[in-house]
């Protein structure tokens, strides 16, 4: 056992050793072709996929990101278009209102005016009608008591007088019926 | 080793040398099965069973033994292959994470407690990886390059003045084809082989002083001994590493060279 230690220690050691190369190239060459054909490929596919899928994750993120914005301008945009139609809304009422009233006073003050107006027409009537009934009644009491006074030829004083007084009751007697 | 050895170390210290690396058959008659041919079959069968218990059934969401083995295969992607190849990195990973991990586990080897042998400090274990990828770029540059446009190019880089091709291409055919691929044998091996001299020298510091002969003046060498054995252990974990990333880089950068000509 010496002796062959001797003997090996004084091979050279830079000089390999044709079974050392056997045994070494079968067992990187095995190594080669389980892990390196067999499985490196498997778990090169897995990172592929793991890859594809992060990728595929914030790709769908990024589009419910873009969704959500894309939604929250639309109902931003809804917002401010129905307070704009309320505005509007309410301006419309207020004009509409401020018409409304302003109509509403016109046609008072038309119906105001109109009755009014009807009220003078009637009293106008009732005054010309008056006079009308008045003339033709003073003319006929008037020609009829120039008749009398006339037809009397004034007899006496007395008589004249009875004659006016009698006239005077007609008259008084006329007018209350004609009131 | 032997039973002599431990008698004739007795009586002086002997640091131990080249013989460290000499193994003897571990069955009678079959000489070519000895430790490191053992150890060599065992980090296969160890880089295997990581890489199944790991991407056997690869998940989307990673779980255990998948984290691990792909905080492997990541770091060998992002720090080995992407840096020469960049986008064919993925075609080349299954040869480049093989080849990493087995190299690692080999050196590794020599800091595990029972084994401690690393087992690329015997020249054949990278001679025959390192000739692996020699042919492999071979074939690449000739594919890629055709038989004369793969050595022109090497030998006969453009934008230089001509007389000094006399002297770049036999320089360059010379390293780019055969120096290069051999160094890249010899460094894994070197580092391996004196990281595992200097441990055992320290550590036979250690035991020679501390237990075969202890004496009040050679105590604290032994100690000092044990201390640097424990330093350097936590410095060769380190080497380890960094040589099998090494091994695996320059494999990436000989492909790229093959493949596009600079």
């Amino acid at each position: 056992m010496i002796l062959t230690a001797v003997a090996a220690a004084e091979s050279n050691p830079l000089l390999p050793h044709p079974a050392e190369m056997a045994i070494g190239g079968f067992a990187f060459l095995l190594v080669l072709f389980f892990v390196g054909k067999l499985l490196v490929p498997r778990i090169q596919k897995t990172l592929e996929e793991r890859t594809a899928a992060i990728e595929g994750g914030i790709q769908k993120a990024q589009d419910a990101q873009a969704e959500a914005q894309a939604m929250l301008a639309q109902y931003k945009e809804q917002l401010a278009e129905a307070r704009h139609e309320a505005s509007r809304l309410r301006e419309e009422a207020r004009e509409q209102g401020a018409q409304i009233k302003a109509e509403l006073r016109e046609e008072a003050q038309a119906e105001a005016r109109r009755l009014i107006e009807a009220a003078h027409a009637q009293i106008e009537a009732d005054r010309q009608q008056a006079f009308a009934q008045l003339r033709a009644e003073i003319g006929r009491l008037s020609t009829d008591l120039a008749g009398r006074i006339v037809g009397e030829s004034l007899e006496d004083e007395a008589r004249q007088r009875r004659t006016v007084d009698r006239f005077l009751e007609e008259l008084e007697s006329s007018s209350a019926a004609v009131r | 080793m032997s039973a002599a050895l431990p008698l004739l170390a007795a009586e002086e210290f002997q640091a131990p040398g080249l013989g460290l690396f000499d193994w003897p058959a571990l069955v009678e008659g079959q000489a070519w099965f000895n430790k490191p041919a053992l150890f060599a079959l065992i980090a296969a069968l160890l880089v295997i069973v990581f890489a199944f218990s790991a991407f056997s059934r690869p998940q989307l969401v990673p779980r255990g033994m998948q984290n691990i083995g792909e905080l492997a295969y990541v770091f060998v992607r992002e720090q080995v292959a992407r840096p020469f190849l960049g986008k064919d990195s993925d075609r080349w990973m299954p040869l480049l994470f093989s080849m990493f991990l087995f190299v690692w586990i080999m050196n590794l080897f020599g800091s595990v407690i029972f084994i401690q042998f690393p087992v690329m400090s015997r020249i054949g274990y990278p001679a025959v990886l390192a000739i692996g990828v020699w042919l492999l770029v071979m074939y690449l540059g000739i594919k890629h390059q055709g038989p004369i446009g793969f050595f022109k190019n090497v030998m006969f880089p453009p934008g230089l003045p001509k007389w000094i091709y006399v002297l770049v291409a036999p320089i360059e055919l010379v390293s780019t084809f055969f120096l290069r691929h051999i160094t890249h044998a010899v460094r894994l091996f070197a580092t391996m082989m004196a990281g595992h001299l200097i441990i055992a020298l320290f550590s036979e510091v250690g035991w020679h002083f501390l237990f075969v002969q202890l004496t009040p003046l050679g105590a604290p060498v032994g100690v000092i001994g044990v201390i640097m054995t424990i330093i350097l252990t936590a410095f060769e974990l380190f080497i380890q590493a960094l040589q099998a990333y090494v091994f695996a880089l320059l494999t990436a950068m000989f492909i790229n060279d093959a493949q596009h000509a600079h």
